[in-house]
């Protein structure tokens, strides 16, 4: 009787552990597929357009109006708070030469929400 | 006590008053806008913005120089001459309109109290037109430009000197409105003419970079390498304005006039030297 219930528990942490590695390694791959569509919409020069003003590694002849694109979860530990930022930086500094990518729907939603993925992982 | 009270609370009206009242002269405007870009460019002279962008760039001031040995606004200015010489269908000419033309650019923009409005050159090129029976030219391609490098090109040396009346009080009001909109934002990307032109003047968009706002107006017409023909200073406005994602004002419209005005004046004391190489 205990035996059954011992295999039983083990068969099934088993199975959350591998549905755990499945998942997780799902949403990496998600994670990854949004970093990369986040480049291309950062190097877009119609979206994003960064390189215009942002150093990015990756990127080729970049402005030097603006801060280079590096370290960029320890200057944004919060990615909620880099989200904002892009979406207006007037907030934060209403001299800025940063135009308001998400308040001036420059990017939709779903655009912003991956270039913030790939900036963030910079 | 309530003495006191009183005399501070006049003495903090008085001196809020002052200092609301203390907006800045289109002089004092004038010396600060100088002075930011000494600040800027301690090395650059202040002659030397005439060139625009070439006064601080230096590699591309060597591929304008090579530019300037054929310059590519010749064949314009040599158009132009001829439509300056040809007399209109009723006999009179440009000269009649212009004594003391064509090297005259340097009386434009002015203040015409009669119209009420800022005359820019163009402008008073298709006032004489119309008023000798010619149909007029259009304001940003075509042959206006012609006409605007040959007086443009006999007017070099000459020193931008726009003058603001102060017997008429609407002439300081369209420098103020041009002014207003120099400093604007605008467009889907939220700049105005400052950002790019003073805050980020010398920095580098992509590849390229930003030209200071002092010696904007001295080069008119410009041979754009962009446009591959020459173009006048309001079709530059306007296509400034659409990279900003603006909607773009009418050429020679009042905006563009009033800003003319305020941004000329900005580059009084400098020598005139169209038409101009650019980019």
């Amino acid at each position: 009787m205990f035996e059954k219930s011992k295999k039983w528990i083990e068969l099934s942490g088993a199975c959350m552990l591998v549905t755990g590695i499945l998942i997780s390694t799902a949403s990496i791959a998600a994670d990854s597929s949004a970093i990369a569509e986040g480049k291309e919409i950062a190097f877009d020069r119609k979206k994003g357009n960064c390189l215009a003003c942002h150093m990015i590694p990756g990127g080729n002849l970049p402005g030097n109006i603006a801060p280079p694109l590096i370290a960029m979860q320890s200057r944004y530990p919060n990615k909620a708070d880099l989200r904002k930022q892009i979406w207006d930086p007037t907030v934060k500094n209403p001299e800025t030469s940063m135009p308001p990518f998400g308040k001036y729907e420059i990017l939709t939603q779903q655009e912003l929400d991956k270039l913030v993925e790939f900036i963030w992982s910079l | 006590m309530k003495h006191v009270f009183q005399k501070l609370a006049l003495l903090a009206m008085a001196v809020s008053i002052t200092l609301s009242a203390q907006a800045t002269t289109p002089e004092e405007d004038l010396a600060a806008f100088r002075n930011f870009f000494k600040n800027r460019f301690p090395d650059v002279p202040m002659e030397e913005y005439t060139n625009g962008v070439y006064a601080i760039d230096p590699i591309g001031r060597e591929n304008w120089e090579a530019i300037e040995e054929f310059p590519p606004y010749e064949p314009f200015i040599d158009e132009g001459q001829a439509m300056w010489e040809n007399p209109f269908a009723n006999g009179k000419s440009y000269q009649d309109c212009f004594p003391e033309g064509p090297a005259m650019e340097s009386q434009f923009p002015y203040w015409d109290k009669q119209q009420g409005m800022v005359i820019t050159l163009p402008l008073a090129i298709n006032q004489c037109r119309e008023a000798n029976g010619e149909k007029p030219l259009k304001y940003k391609k075509g042959p206006i430009n012609n006409i605007l490098s040959y007086i443009a090109f006999e007017s070099r040396g000459q020193t931008t000197n726009v003058e603001i009346p102060t017997e008429d009080p609407k002439a300081l009001a369209a420098y103020e409105s041009g002014k207003k909109f120099y400093y604007t934002r605008r467009g889907q990307l939220n700049f105005s003419c400052a950002t790019c032109h003073l805050q980020n003047a010398g920095m580098r968009i992509r590849s390229d970079i930003l030209s200071p706002a002092l010696g904007h107006t001295t080069h008119w017409p410009v041979y754009r390498s962009k446009w591959g023909t020459v173009g006048t200073l309001h079709r530059r406005f306007s296509g400034c304005n659409k990279q900003v994602r603006a909607k773009p004002f009418k050429a020679q419209g009042e905006e563009y006039r009033n800003l003319e005005y305020f941004l000329t004046y900005m580059n009084n004391g400098l020598p005139l030297n169209g038409p101009g190489a650019r980019k």
